[in-house]
């Protein structure tokens, strides 16, 4: 087991006091497997990923467990985190325009983590660098290292973030939304890549998205959050064919269909997400479900698991799957 | 591009020329001084007090009989000396104290800029007189004076410049790859918000050499026989109905120089401000 969360919260400071994000997050990770995270804005999985890496807003509390290798990452000092970012897990951004620094050349910010955490010379990490280039398949890295992020396209900055996450050859690699900022084509080949990569090297990873498409063809297993909870997980294939949980279910009907007839419109989740200041009990999804029960908003969400490892919480659904 | 536009960038253009200009009149007034003046500067010769301006003494001489052109090379030095230190003391830590707070946040962050405030609470001018007045006045005080005022305000231009770069996602990014808050600070805010500091240095240059004037004016500056600007100003208060120009040269030397720096300001800040620059 590589990374196991088990039971986290995270409460972010707010002015009327700590407001809970995330609710009791549990999955676990082994090595070279892949997690899709998936759930519309607001419904933490952002700040799951932040904490992972430990770079939280500040005030940020965090309670629970998230072991890696054994250690838990929630209670592992600054210093050690620092050791262990860039290094063994390591961060792809959802804007590579924003995550690059514009001042720097690529090749230097791809160096960087080689410098810091191999103790490189400068030398020696930008040949690594280019090195890195070509393995995310830039065409002439020699051209591109020299290069600042404003000379590139969104594709090549996105490959270049990526080679700059496998530096130092991570044992997790952490991508939120790496593809959201991008155009579809060129979503589907730097997903691909990432994919590769990891089998190649044999990374974890997490891959954090609003596309339950792109989840599902990129992640063996898959974690449905909502309003800071998680509502249904278990194998891709199982979660995305035999959704159980009414929100999945919403979720997989929202998406356009190949084939449907021209004109249908897209089917949309009536309401809006909630607000993570309220439902302090019961289920964040009772007020936008059609299957809402008095139940769903008086008492917290149970765990119904019913095929291996394909977890429901939902008080509708049963033992057997079913929805009663 | 419509044609007023085209004539408003090209005024930009020129005025900060001009600028340009006359900052390098006025380093080179100053490196000429080192090796050369037409006289030796403070040198007293009572036989020809008071001369107008003729080939021999191009801007006259003044009621000591100092040659008004040499004293006013030498006084260029001094302002340079002035505004450089005191810029410089403004900037070492100033920035440090401005990245300090953006980095550290929370109470440190508020007790520096709280000691800002204090210390910007003083009128500058009033500090530097009871600095001086302690310590004894001469250039060295007033240029502790000027660099001590200088200090709150680069650390309240570097904080709020910071605290923008700091809210960027490449910072987190940095974070994210393992970099500490002091390497960040350097590696990825500092090259980031040095524009603006070059060109608010710029301008607390020109700051610098009026208030040395000023300081020196006071007698709390550069004391005779060291050339300054602001004390051949207050010498030639006595002689204001006899010889005015005895005023108006190192008047219009420290009007030229601050003009000059202001405008080389100016157009730094668009030159070097990506957002005018697109709208070119």
């Amino acid at each position: 087991m590589l990374l196991e969360v088990s039971g986290l919260a995270i409460d972010l400071p707010s002015p009327a006091g700590a407001r809970r994000v995330v609710h009791d997050v549990s999955f676990s990770l082994d090595a070279g497997d892949s997690l899709g995270v998936v759930g519309e804005s607001g419904s933490g999985k952002t700040m799951t990923a932040l904490a992972l890496m430990g770079l939280l807003p500040d005030g940020a509390r965090v309670s629970g467990a998230m072991r890696f290798e054994g250690q838990d990452l929630a209670r592992l000092g600054e210093d050690a985190m620092r050791k262990l970012r860039g290094d063994r897990i390591a961060m792809i951004f959802q804007e590579p325009m924003s995550a690059l620094n514009p001042l720097h050349r690529i090749g230097a910010q791809v160096a960087e983590p080689l410098m810091l955490h191999r103790a490189m010379s400068k030398g020696a990490a930008w040949t690594e660098a280019i090195r890195l280039l070509d393995r995310v398949r830039l065409r002439d890295p020699e051209r591109i290292a020299h290069a600042y992020p404003f000379a590139l396209s969104g594709g090549e900055r996105q490959r270049a973030m990526i080679a700059m996450a496998l530096s130092c050859g991570p044992d997790l690699i952490i991508a939120d939304e790496p593809t959201t900022a991008l155009d579809v084509t060129v979503q589907a080949k730097i997903l691909d890549l990432l994919a590769s990569l990891c089998v190649s090297s044999n990374m974890a990873t997490l891959l954090v998205s609003h596309d339950l498409a792109v989840i599902a063809r990129h992640c063996r297993r898959v974690l449905v959050m909502y309003g800071g909870t998680v509502m249904e997980s278990g194998p891709a294939d199982a979660v995305l064919r035999r959704a159980r949980h009414p929100y999945t279910r919403a979720l997989l009907e929202a998406r356009p269909r190949p084939g449907a007839p021209r004109g249908e419109r897209l089917r949309a989740i009536a309401g809006a997400a909630p607000s993570s200041a309220s439902a302090p009990i019961g289920c964040p999804f009772a007020g936008r479900c059609p299957l809402t029960l008095d139940i769903c908003r008086a008492q917290a969400l149970p765990t119904v698991e019913f095929e291996a490892e394909h977890r429901v919480r939902c008080h509708r659904v049963d033992a057997t799957g079913r929805l009663t | 591009m419509s044609a007023l536009a085209l004539t408003a960038r090209g005024r930009a253009g020129a005025s900060q020329w001009l600028g340009a200009a006359l900052v390098a009149a006025l380093v080179g007034a100053a490196m000429l001084s080192l090796v050369w003046t037409p006289y030796p500067p403070g040198a007293i010769d009572v036989p020809h007090k008071l001369l107008s301006p003729s080939p021999a003494h191009w801007l006259g001489t003044d009621d000591l009989g100092r040659d008004v052109a040499s004293e006013i090379l030498a006084g260029a030095r001094v302002s340079i000396l002035v505004g450089v230190i005191a810029v410089g003391i403004g900037v070492a830590f100033g920035v440090a104290l401005g990245l300090v707070a953006a980095a550290a946040k929370g109470l440190v962050e508020d007790a520096i800029m709280k000691l800002c405030d204090f210390t910007f609470a003083f009128p500058a001018l009033l500090s530097a007189i009871m600095l001086t007045a302690t310590y004894g006045p001469g250039v060295v005080n007033a240029i502790i004076a000027i660099g001590v005022y200088n200090v709150p305000i680069f650390a309240k231009l570097t904080r709020a410049t910071a605290n923008g770069v700091l809210a960027r996602e490449f910072t987190l990014a940095a974070r994210a790859a393992g970099r500490g808050p002091l390497a960040i600070a350097f590696d990825h805010v500092l090259p980031n918000i040095a524009p603006a500091l070059i060109v608010q240095a710029t301008i607390q240059f020109a700051v610098a050499i009026l208030a040395e004037a000023a300081l020196s004016y006071l007698g709390l500056g550069a004391q005779p026989p060291e050339a300054s600007w602001g004390r051949m100003l207050s010498d030639a208060q006595g002689w204001m109905y006899v010889a005015p120009r005895l005023a108006v040269f190192p008047g219009l030397a420290v009007a030229l120089s601050v003009l000059g720096l202001n405008l080389l300001g100016d157009g730094l800040r668009d030159a070097l401000d990506p957002r005018l620059k697109a709208r070119g």
